[in-house]
Order: structure tokens, then sequence, then C-alpha cells
């Protein structure tokens, strides 16, 4: 590990003086050291301790980020990298809250002799400034602590409201350059909270950053939602609405909040799904009681139907490539987990592993697909595309809905309690480990996470 | 707050009633909204939904076996009561509900519940009722009707509910 940290060197310094426009957040193309793929050989980083304090200010200045200026807002940023990287079971944080507080001019120049006293392999400084422009300047720089050297460093300039990105922008750039992942904190999650009894659930669409902050209600839960996709570039999410009585996809435009039919057709629409560019949106269409999955382009126009199985086709979820699609059957008698290309060719059925398996996903890294194995109970489980290595995640009553990580390192999914019917949203690593509840202000289910924010 | 909102309305419409017995008693007062069921000594008015429910007495229902959506015969037998009823009101139109117990995951229990209802529509229309008169609409898991989470609870809400239009 030590070794490729040092082949490694990956310093991007933005001088802040030449960005302009808000938000300025360069991608961060980190490459992937010899761990992807690899689900077994995480140890070595997963024990580093890493110290992140606050972020310290050249002058604490008021912002509508914080009402008691960019001094306290140093300490929140560290708190949530901290909290990011603690709830994911990532590392071994600690917190401003225990650690002395540097100053500004320490955070290009760590005072080493605090740190190494501290048993701290890493080290996060970082500074918060408020411009006079408005906009947030949030610098964010990851030590070795042993080595006394910066490994990786990056400055973001953003609009004050979106102070906690920089925050996951910097949790980020510490997990990618430590584990050799690529990032995935700066991302949304859409998914359906639930509320009521459970004859009669009131079921909204939501969403909230990967940590939960930011929670929104999209719908008022009037007509019943359900399964939502954030569209890749996070402008629209498409799902399926009761409105007018009948089960319809509509995609949602989050800025103008307007809503459109995906498609024209007195048919129910279900099972919405974007492909990896965003251009087009499959979804299962019920015709005289036969489901088959159609694709259209994300701008409307004629679907094109891909499968005509008399069975149920349902669902469906691109290979990053965008050159496969895996979805769910029961033609052969019970639901199983086909592959087909995306236009509909060459259909074979993968899984053979006994049970049902349904609701198949597609890693975004493309070597894995997670589904819903129903063998008694419902259990989230992973296979390679071939159908081979099934691997159980998870092991409750009924766990369901696989979504990934957009790093494909973690899996949510939603997990209902028998009899009560009460739902809430879970996720866990693709080892298995760091099994965990996720907040929701309500009950929760059909989470979609959505890639990482530019 | 569904109970005192009935019951006001069951006085209403009994005090419209009363009104206009000495009238008209032959006519009847307009349905309230909500179309409950007037009291029993009046019946339901002949045609309406509360009159379809009171003449199929459950048999507005039909259920059907995990993941299947044949119709089996004491479906058939409700099928036949149904079509009847709706022969004899050919001006009524009708929604089948497909339903899908909690066990199935949400997509496919949509597609489900949408063949279910077909097949219960269909059946329909080979006993001689216009497909035109009837329409369909899943809500795979998301309506049960028993609430538990056993056998008996899935069986009953592995259905098609058929709801005519007032």
């Amino acid at each position: 590990m030590k070794k490729l940290i040092a082949c490694i060197a990956f310093v991007i310094t933005v001088p802040a003086a030449a960005q302009t426009a808000a938000p300025v957040i360069p991608a961060t193309p980190v490459e992937q050291g010899g761990l992807t793929g690899s689900v077994s050989d995480e140890k070595e980083w997963q024990d580093l301790g890493i110290a992140i304090p606050a972020f310290a200010t050249d002058a604490n200045k008021p912002t509508p980020a914080n009402a008691q200026g960019t001094g306290a807002l140093g300490v929140e940023v560290a708190r949530v990298i901290t909290a990011d990287l603690r709830n994911n079971g990532l590392f071994l944080p600690v917190g401003p809250d225990a650690l002395p507080r540097p100053s500004y001019p320490e955070i290009p120049a760590p005072n080493w002799g605090i740190w190494s006293g501290r048993n701290a392999d890493m080290l996060v400084h970082g500074h918060v400034v408020a411009e006079g422009d408005g906009n947030l300047t949030i610098a964010c720089h990851l030590y070795d602590v042993s080595l006394r050297q910066q490994l990786v460093s990056q400055t973001w300039r953003l609009p004050p409201a979106d102070w906690r990105r920089g925050a996951h922008k910097c949790a980020d750039l510490v997990y990618s350059r430590l584990s050799g992942e690529s990032p995935f904190f700066d991302s949304k999650i859409a998914y359906i909270a639930e509320t009521g009894p459970k004859g009669h659930r009131t079921k909204q669409l939501a969403i909230m950053d990967s940590d939960g902050a930011n929670h929104r209600f999209i719908t008022t839960g009037k007509a019943t939602a359900l399964t939502p996709r954030y569209s890749p570039d996070y402008r629209s999410i498409v799902y399926l609405s009761y409105l007018n009585g009948n089960p319809r996809i509509y995609v949602y435009d989050l800025a103008s909040g307007s809503q459109r039919l995906v498609t024209q057709s007195t048919n129910p629409t279900f099972a919405p799904r974007w492909s990896p560019d965003g251009k087009t949106i499959l979804y299962s269409m019920a015709v005289n009681g036969n489901t088959d999955i159609y694709s259209v382009s994300a701008q409307g126009g004629p679907s094109k139907r891909l499968t005509d199985a008399p069975g149920i086709d349902v669902g469906g979820s691109f290979s990053p490539d965008g050159r496969s699609i895996v979805f769910e059957s029961d033609r052969s008698g019970s639901q199983q987990i086909y592959i087909m290309n995306a236009d509909g060719s060459n259909q074979r059925r993968i899984s053979f592993f006994g049970g049902r398996a349904a609701t198949p996903e597609w890693s975004p890294r493309g070597d894995q697909i997670a589904f819903t194995h129903i063998a008694g109970n419902f259990r989230v489980a992973l296979m390679d595309p071939s159908g081979g290595n099934v691997r159980h995640l998870t092991d409750s009553w009924q766990d369901e809905a696989p979504t990934w990580s957009p790093n494909g390192r973690i899996i949510q999914f939603f997990r209902t309690e028998r009899n009560s019917g009460r739902t809430s949203l879970w996720q866990v690593d693709l080892t298995g480990r760091n099994l965990r509840r996720l907040a929701t202000p309500v009950d929760g289910s059909d989470p979609a996470w959505g890639p990482v924010l530019p | 707050m569904k109970r005192k909102l009935a019951t006001s309305v069951i006085l209403a419409s009994a005090m419209a009633l009363a009104a206009c017995q000495s009238k008209a008693p032959d006519t009847l007062p307009p349905q309230p909204a909500g179309s409950t069921p007037p009291p029993e000594s009046a019946g339901p008015i002949p045609g309406s939904q509360a009159d379809f429910e009171a003449k199929m007495a459950g048999r507005q229902v039909i259920y059907f076996d995990t993941d299947r959506y044949n119709v089996d015969t004491r479906a058939v037998a409700a099928l036949q009561q149904q079509a009847q009823w709706l022969m004899q009101y050919p001006n009524k139109r009708a929604t089948i509900e497909g339903h899908a117990d909690e066990r199935g995951t949400r997509d496919y229990n949509l597609a489900l519940g949408e063949r279910r209802a077909n097949a219960a529509k269909n059946y329909l229309v080979s006993l001689g009722v216009d497909a035109s008169r009837l329409t369909t609409v899943s809500y795979g898991k998301e309506r049960p009707a028993a609430l538990g989470s056993d056998e008996s609870a899935w069986a009953q809400n592995r259905r098609a509910v058929t709801v005519t239009i007032d």
C-alpha cells in the first residue's frame, strides 16, 4: 500500500485566483491501483488512523452557510468528513471535537509535533474562506504523518448553500487517495418515503444527500409514488406515479418541478431505468396483462420493444458500457435473471442456483450484478455477470431492491419488517461488512443512488 | 374519522328518506356522496356498486395461488355471478383491480397484479361482457386487504377485485 502511495504522485493545486465561475469542482481522476475488482485486500488501509481537526479560516467572516461565521463552519466541515468516513466503516477517523485546532498558517505546513504524538497515521487539514463575491473556498490537504509529507490536496469554490459538498469532496479525496477506489460521498439518493398504516401507506418521492442531509420531499403523497431513479446528470428523476389513478412513469424535472409522461400510452408503465449516458430510458409496459421491456429516448419519441416472451419481463439495468441489459423474466416458470444486448437480441438466462432471482442491478464497475434472491426469505446477493460466484450480503426476512454506490463498493436496499410492513433503508459494502440502517425522517423504500457529482 | 363520517351520512340519508316518505314513497333521494349504502330497509339502489357488492356477497373478489394468475373453479363461479350482474346493467362500467401478496418484489408484483386483473377481465369478456366496459389497474403489493405476514393473509391478498363505477 505504501508503495502505491509513493507511486501515485497525485497532487492537484488549484490556484484560487484562476477560478471565476462557481462551483468549480474539477473531477478527481484518481487512477485505480491494483485493488480494482478485489474485495478482500482492503484491511491494510481500513486500519489507518486519520485525524480530522477543524478547518481553519483566515478571518471569521459571516457566511450564509453558518450563523456563527466561517470559524464555526470549519468545525462543521471537519465533522461532516469524519461522519462520512466513520459511518461507512472507512478507516479510523478522529474528528474535530477531540482534537486541537490548527491555525490558518498551519494548514499548508502542519505542526508535525502535535500530530505524530497522537497515533494518527494520516492528517486532514483544510481551510474555509468566505470570498468577497459571497462564495466559499474550501481547501483540503491529506498528509502522511510519519512521512511528514502531503499526499494530495485540492481546493473547491462553492456557493455557501453547497458547503457540505466541499466536505464530501474532501472525504472523497481522502478515501480515493488512500484506498485506490473511486469516490462516492458527493452524491445523492432518491427514495420513497413511507408513512401510515400497512393497508393504506402514503408513498412520496424524496431525495437526500448520500449522508442523509438536505432531505426534501418531492411529491405530496396524494398519489402513490414508487421506484425512482435519478438521471445521471441529476436534473431529473424518473419514477412511477398513480397520478390520475393508473400506474404510469413520469420524468420529473427537478429545476422546474414539472413532469411529463415517459410515453403516451393507455397501458400501465412501470420499472423505469436510465441508461448510463442518460439518453435512454428503459421501462416495462403491460399490454393485455403481458409485461415486456421497452426502451425510449429520454427526450421522448417512439418506443422500441426489447422483449416479447409470453411471461413477465420486467426491470432491467444497463451494463456500464451501455451495451448489455440485465433483466428479470418468469418465462421459465419463475422469476429468474437474464441478459440481453441493448437492442434486445441474444437473450439468455444467467441465474441457475435455486430459488427466484429478481431486481438485478449492474455494478457501475461492471464486474458484479446485485439482485434479490428469493428462497424463503428475501436476501440481497451478488453474482458475476456470468451468473456464477453467488454471495449473499444480507440475511433478514425481506431485503430487496439493491442499488449501487457510484463507485460500486456499497449497496443500498430496503428492508420490510414482518407483519407491521414498516420499511427502512439499509446499506452494506460488497464484502458483506458494515451493514447499517440509514437515518430517514420517516420509513423508506426503493433507494436509488445517483452518480458522483462533477 | 371514517366511522363518524359514515354514521352522519347514514343519519342524513335516513332523515332525507323520512322527509320524502309522505310525498313520493316510490322515489328515493339521490345517493349521498361516497355511495354509502342507504339504510337496510330501503336496500341498495339496483345497479349501484352497493347493489353489486350486496349481490356478490364477497364474490366480487377472486383469489389466486402464489405467483399464479389462472382462474380456478371457485373464481369461475364468482366471475359468472359478476357477469350476470354486469349483463343485467349493460350501461355499467367496471374496473378490475389486480393485487399481489407482499412476498414478491415491487416491479414484478405490479406486473403480476396486471396479469391477474386481465385474467379476470378476459373471463368476464368470454362470458359476454363487452370488453370496452372493463378496465384494469394493478396495485401490486401496495394495497393489502389482510395485514398479517402469514399464509392466510397472503392468500387473501392475491386477488382481483371487481369494482363497478357508479
